[in-house]
């Protein structure tokens, strides 16, 4: 596991050798501050973050798969994958460097959000413990999100497919919860089957740790997620 | 040190590599020739573990290269057809990278090395430049940097004179011959006279077999008067194969 570290850096730092990772930095932040504020984040009142965790699921729905598009198709268009892959880097290593590359990319379009709750501080007495549970599972979110624009990734060397079908899956995982489908298969689906993708739902597990509840259950659906999508990673990779 | 035996690579119905079998020395320079879609770079892809061959074994230093893959390829350095590497990194980026994966994490060491194949392939001028901006003699020196950086015993090169201009090549031909002596070396290439002037084996393949394995003479003696050109032309197109 020792070779994950190269495969990191260079990962991680490849998001600022050219312009294209302070453009999606930007862009982000430009675009989920603008909806917090727009979504009525003065108005509201309170002293708390709730606007910007409303958005923030379909604001990571672009962002993240722009994120995670470059990771594998790029290098399979340009063939330095043969040379990733005639290095002595076992491929497991080379996804979770690649992955934890990205995801610390993530995190720090996440810690630049930190202006809100500096702000809220500064206008009210915010609860640090909810925007610290709010944060905490933004983070495991993202990870899942990441891990299926992976495997996206992966399976196409043209990064433009890549970020469709990874922004297509991803849609479809956030929806299961929400109330627009709910309300559509209401009328036509048994409440059974409803409440069974709703088990599945990336909101629903979510909203409970933007409200304070960290619970286990959540937890364990962002981790298992993530790492059932990285090993189908690895086994396209090693294919 | 390099033991390829029967390889087999399927593409659909398409048999690109049929029962290639070969070793090679150490001290050997193998010239491997044969037209176009012979099979040439799909048998050195999978020598190195890039593709998994349908039947067959390659090993290196005695390491299988599907089953102990990790130390296989530790002791090959590999330049890949056209060199691949990263645009956007700069030369001494790329080639701390290719260190690091390599084992070389002192940074110290990772200098040593550097600086090492960095003159050897007389990379001085552009080390800071990104490889982007290189021109394409510069990016196979590069490449050629890449794959000798670990001082591997066993050295595979996909048409390492390549886009080369003629002192490149003369140069690059000089290394290889001078690091021949405790290494083994499989070199691909169109350019004939290249193999004549540094290789002491020639493979000729075709439709993924091997129709020739011998040294430069013995080569040259299958038609004598006539170029080396002249035979491979006539091995590769006639059907007749000796």
């Amino acid at each position: 596991m020792n070779q994950l570290l190269p495969v990191f850096k260079k990962e991680f730092f490849g998001y600022f050798r050219s312009p294209v990772g302070y453009v999606i930095l930007a862009v982000f932040h430009i675009v989920i501050i603008g909806l917090t504020i727009f979504a009525g984040y003065y108005e509201s009142n309170q002293a708390s973050l709730d606007t910007l965790w409303t958005f923030l699921p379909w604001a990571f729905l672009i962002f993240i798969p722009a994120t995670g598009m470059r990771l594998w198709a790029e290098e399979e268009r340009s063939g330095s994958i043969e040379l990733l892959f005639t290095l002595p880097i076992p491929p497991m290593a080379a996804v979770l460097g690649k992955f934890l590359a990205a995801w610390a990319f993530i995190g720090i379009a996440l810690t630049l959000t930190f202006s809100l709750a500096l702000t809220t501080s500064y206008l009210g007495n915010p609860d640090w413990g909810i925007m610290f549970s709010g944060y905490f599972g933004s983070v495991l979110m993202s990870a899942a999100y990441l891990a299926i624009s992976s495997v996206c990734s992966a399976l196409t060397k043209n990064q433009v497919i890549a970020f469709v079908i990874s922004v297509l899956i991803c849609f479809l995982a956030t929806l299961f919860g929400s109330q627009i489908l709910i309300a559509l298969l209401e009328s036509i689906a048994p409440a059974g089957l409803i409440d069974f993708l709703g088990n599945f739902s990336f909101l629903a597990h979510y909203q409970t740790m933007t409200r304070g509840l960290i619970e286990l259950s959540a937890v364990s659906f962002f981790i298992t997620l993530t790492t059932a999508f990285l090993a189908i990673n690895v086994v396209i990779l090693e294919k | 040190m390099v033991a390829v035996e029967n390889l087999v690579k399927d593409y659909g119905d398409l048999r690109a590599v049929d029962g290639v079998s070969f070793q090679v020395k150490k001290g050997d320079i193998l010239g491997f020739l044969g037209p176009n879609g012979a099979g040439k770079s799909t048998t050195m892809k999978m020598i190195t573990g890039f593709l998994s061959p349908t039947s067959g074994t390659a090993s290196v230093d005695g390491f299988d290269i599907r089953k102990h893959p990790l130390e296989a390829k530790s002791r090959i350095g590999y330049l890949p057809e056209s060199s691949p590497a990263y645009p956007e990194m700069t030369v001494v980026e790329f080639l701390s990278y290719v260190a690091e994966t390599r084992g070389f994490r002192s940074k110290d060491e990772v200098h040593k090395r550097l600086s090492d194949v960095i003159v050897k392939c007389h990379l001085q001028t552009v080390q800071s430049q990104s490889i982007e901006t290189l021109s394409k003699g510069y990016r196979q020196r590069v490449g050629v940097a890449q794959s000798i950086l670990h001082d591997p015993p066993v050295l595979i090169l996909d048409e390492p004179t390549d886009g080369l201009d003629p002192n490149q090549k003369h140069e690059v031909r000089k290394l290889i011959k001078a690091m021949a002596e405790d290494k083994a070396i499989v070199l691909s290439t169109h350019i004939l006279e290249e193999v004549e002037a540094i290789c002491n084996r020639i493979i000729v393949i075709d439709q993924g077999r091997v129709r020739v394995d011998e040294t430069p003479d013995e080569f040259k003696a299958r038609k004598p008067g006539s170029s080396i050109d002249e035979i491979f032309r006539e091995i590769t197109s006639s059907k007749a194969y000796a």
